[in-house]
């Protein structure tokens, strides 16, 4: 699916990426991981042809620099920051759309899963979205038109708890089809959601490694936690997540998304000491079903 | 084609929506109330009086004010939106270039020219409902003189962001471009090299080059035939081109100029880092 070569890229007098060699098929979830500066944004920039480079890069088997259109009908492309685009949301779905051959119907439907309602918010300008508002958007431009390549630059970072369990159900529904470049600082932000870890220092590859591909991503964990005592704060951050207190502060109640599993608790480490017992149970009958029968 | 004008539609509505487009809208606007304010229509000037002495006068107030408007606004818009990563989201999406670069440029052609249009149009209705006389051959030759230095100034503006990586280097360029060919007007360092001995041929090429002189004695030659008012280089022009002639030229060559400009834009946009 991607196919990268001795891929060099030189920004004024530094070289940013230095001979990249990189192979990824489909069906592979990459983490692409790395410090400021290791070269990631430039890689997915030279993956989405908007640099030039030295070498050879090819997506779905043709070089994105001379055949980007044919080669982007097949990617979707989260960025980092979400742009300060001017047009409303009705006519950005519409532009998206028009030029990937897409249903607005279908990119609607997919923001009003991650809690975005497209209807209602049609004529506000994108820019004038809440962060979150405006990466469910753009999740929902990437996610809801056939792609064969999905690149998202930290795709999570303004999601709540729900929506980020809905996006992991949307990755989910497309693990088979699809390879998935996913770029974060921090491993431990996207280690669920992948079954490859790439990490990029000053330009070059020093860690390619195959992880344990052990979690459901449309898996949900049911959760109960009881504390020894109440505690203002922890209400509030655990009420981000959705839970809901059952026993005036001491014992609360929720699920949680299945890749989102070590996020979770790492939230929760920052109370350990207020934490009396904890119970992650998943919930989710399909991904049981599933399970049991790979044992079987 | 499709392409071509829905980017040109989406970079409508951004214009719609942003400030620039807004005082852009409200100078020309204001500028044509301010002549009837003034009373201009009343006021005679070699010959000029009514709606076509109005027109002479917003016509060189556009000079003035429509270049550098067009250039500031034209590269702070599109070095800014590669700042802020308009780009870098809207070209990962499966849109060719040519529509990308032709459609952004066609639909910024619309938005600077029609505020200045439509001020020139709105000064002829409310001058024809007050009786006075239209000129139709004036109103039609200056609506040619502006499409010609809105086109100029915005090829040479979406070039300079071809090139330019942040708005402040963009921006400054465009600044310095219009300082150059301000100064080489025919009354200010044109006129002083003429007096300096320089040979006329130079003087005249010169004059013949800036698309805001050519612009300048467009305007002024059928306000002032002989162009008197006009530095010495224009009235060497005159004598060489001839009044259709150079009318003809003052509408071919800034649209020329801004075409090849824009075509070099985007040759280098095409093949350089997009973003």
């Amino acid at each position: 699916m991607i196919q990268i070569r001795n891929l060099r890229k030189r920004l004024g007098r530094r070289d940013v990426l230095q001979g990249l060699d990189l192979e990824i098929t489909r069906g592979q979830r990459v983490a692409l991981i790395g410090s400021n500066g290791a070269g990631k944004t430039t890689l997915i920039r030279c993956l989405l042809g908007e640099y030039t480079r030295d070498g050879d890069v090819s997506l779905v088997g043709r070089d994105p620099r001379r055949f980007r259109t044919e080669v982007l009908r097949h990617v979707g492309f989260v960025p980092q920051l979400p742009p300060p685009l001017k047009m409303p949301v009705g006519q950005l779905i519409r532009y998206v759309s028009s030029l990937c051959g897409a249903h607005s119907d279908h990119i609607a439907e997919v923001a009003a899963r991650l809690g975005f309602d497209a209807t209602r918010f049609r004529h506000q300008p994108f820019v004038r979205l809440s962060g979150g508002q405006k990466q469910k958007l753009l999740i929902a431009t990437a996610l809801g038109r056939d792609t064969d390549v999905l690149i998202l630059d930290e795709p999570a970072a303004n999601l709540d708890p729900e929506a980020r369990g809905t996006f992991f159900e949307l990755l989910a529904e497309r693990q088979k089809d699809a390879v998935m470049l996913i770029s974060s600082h921090r491993l431990d932000e996207v280690a669920a959601l992948v079954n490859r870890v790439i990490e990029l220092d000053q330009g070059k590859v020093v860690l390619d490694d195959l992880v344990a591909d052990s979690v459901d991503l449309a898996s949900r964990l049911g959760c109960e936690i009881h504390l020894t005592r109440p505690e203002k704060a922890f209400a509030k951050a655990i009420g981000a997540w959705g839970f809901v207190d059952v026993d005036h502060g001491l014992a609360w109640r929720g699920t949680v998304a299945g890749a989102d599993r070590l996020r979770f608790l790492g939230m929760l480490s920052r109370y350990a000491a207020l934490i009396a017992a904890l119970e992650l149970r998943e919930t989710d009958e399909r991904t049981l079903h599933s399970r049991e029968t790979a044992n079987a | 084609m499709q392409h071509l004008w829905l980017t040109a539609w989406t970079d409508i509505l951004e214009s719609l929506r942003a400030r620039w487009f807004a005082v852009y809208t409200l100078v020309f606007g204001s500028l044509v109330a301010l002549l009837f304010v003034l009373g201009l229509t009343e006021s005679r000037v070699m010959g000029f009086t009514g709606l076509s002495r109005l027109m002479l006068t917003y016509i060189q107030l556009s000079m003035a004010i429509l270049p550098i408007f067009v250039l500031i606004t034209t590269v702070r818009s599109l070095a800014g939106d590669r700042e802020a990563g308009v780009f870098e989201y809207l070209l990962a999406l499966p849109v060719p270039l040519g529509a990308w670069y032709w459609g952004k440029l066609a639909g910024r052609f619309l938005m600077v020219f029609t505020p200045v249009f439509l001020a020139m149009v709105g000064a002829l209705l409310w001058g024809g409902l007050q009786g006075a006389d239209i000129p139709w051959l004036l109103f039609t030759y200056y609506t040619g003189l502006l499409i010609a230095l809105s086109w100029c100034f915005l090829g040479i503006g979406i070039f300079i962001s071809s090139i330019a990586r942040s708005v402040d280097v963009a921006q400054g360029a465009a600044f310095i471009i219009w300082l150059v060919l301000l100064l080489f007007l025919d009354l200010i360092l044109l006129g002083v090299m003429i007096q300096q001995q320089v040979p006329a041929e130079t003087a005249v090429a010169i004059a013949l080059a800036n698309p805001m002189q050519v612009f300048r004695t467009g305007t002024m030659m059928l306000f002032d035939p002989q162009l008197v008012m006009l530095g010495p280089a224009a009235y060497v022009i005159l004598d060489n081109f001839g009044t259709t002639g150079y009318m003809a030229f003052a509408l071919l060559y800034p649209t020329a100029l801004g075409t090849v400009t824009a075509w070099f834009g985007y040759v280098l946009f095409r093949r350089g880092d997009l973003i």
